[in-house]
């Protein structure tokens, strides 16, 4: 089975691509886009053989042992 | 004195053979070049943790280089209370492995900066002890990930425990803001709370030689010798 890990730097800390890449779309004429932030998506497979509660246990473990550094970022497993 | 050293290469660090040449000129001792995949560290006094691309800067930088197979033994080596140096990637290495608060983000301009910069001391320990208050050392920063952030009570932290060893400051010939990546607080190096492991974000092994701009990178090994 396949994971998704969305990976984005938590709010308070300041994204500075999502506001170049904010700037760029508004000159393309998208002015009513606001707020954009850049973050990482991380795609993985599980064997199915695992149940559903391992496989987020070991996603979890993975997370806060390499895939996250929760002193800057926050995720979200996606099935 | 036989002051031993060593310095740890990961794939993608290229300011390690400086960091021996640094560590060679200025100590006069025997000075190692450890490998990372090495399963051991022998005892030195002082390690650095040298500047880079380690891993390529994949995932965050320094991140795979903090689960290398000799970091084990480089945090025996600072839990000993020896010394440890982390320079550029070295520092951000550092906070990935929990070594050191914090964690180092993308330069506010979005700009790699490869320039001189201008640092002074905040707070007094063995690394920077022979070096003044409000010296201003000129210093080449060269990184895309210098942007010193924490959480307020950490930084609260960092102030009371005395952690801050070096912040950015204006100097002769700077043209633009004292802060050049927008950490916090200005702040360019910050140690332990044993004060004996050190991440600081410019480059003292490029600051040391006649050809250099300027050779104020030899205080931090002349304050660690003293």
């Amino acid at each position: 089975m396949r994971f998704k890990i969305l990976i984005r730097l938590k709010s308070q800390i300041l994204e500075p691509q999502g506001k170049v890449i904010e700037q760029s779309l508004k000159s393309l004429g998208f002015e009513e886009f606001s707020n954009i932030r850049q973050g990482k998506l991380i795609e993985i497979d599980l064997p199915d053989s695992l149940n559903e509660r391992e496989r987020l246990e070991k996603i979890d473990a993975a997370c806060k042992k390499l895939l996250v550094n929760e002193i800057i970022e926050e995720y979200e497993v996606l099935g | 004195m036989n002051f031993k050293s060593a310095v740890i290469t990961f794939p993608g660090s290229n300011c390690d053979r400086d960091a021996l040449t640094y560590l060679k000129d200025l100590t006069q001792g025997e000075v190692l070049n450890i490998w990372h995949e090495e399963s051991s560290l022998p005892n030195v006094d002082l390690v650095i943790l040298p500047g880079g691309f380690s891993f390529g800067d994949y995932l965050r930088s320094g991140a795979m280089a903090s689960k290398s197979k000799i970091i084990k033994d480089v945090i025996s080596h600072a839990n000993d209370g020896r010394y440890l140096l982390g320079i550029c990637n070295g520092f951000q290495i550092l906070t990935e492995i929990g070594l050191l608060k914090g964690a180092l983000i993308q330069n506010k301009s979005i700009k790699f900066l490869g320039k001189d910069c201008y640092i002074k001391k905040k707070f007094n320990n063995k690394f920077n002890c022979n070096i003044q208050n409000n010296e201003v050392l000129r210093i080449p920063v060269a990184h895309n990930e210098g942007n010193f952030y924490c959480d307020q009570e950490t930084l609260n932290y960092l102030h009371d425990e005395e952690l801050i060893a070096f912040e950015y400051c204006s100097g002769e010939y700077s043209l633009d803001d004292a802060n050049i990546n927008g950490s916090l607080d200005n702040i360019a190096g910050i140690t332990n709370k044993n004060k004996n492991v050190l991440g600081m974000m410019p480059h003292p092994e490029r600051a040391y030689q006649d050809f250099h701009l300027s050779n104020h990178g030899k205080k931090i090994i002349e304050s660690i010798l003293s």
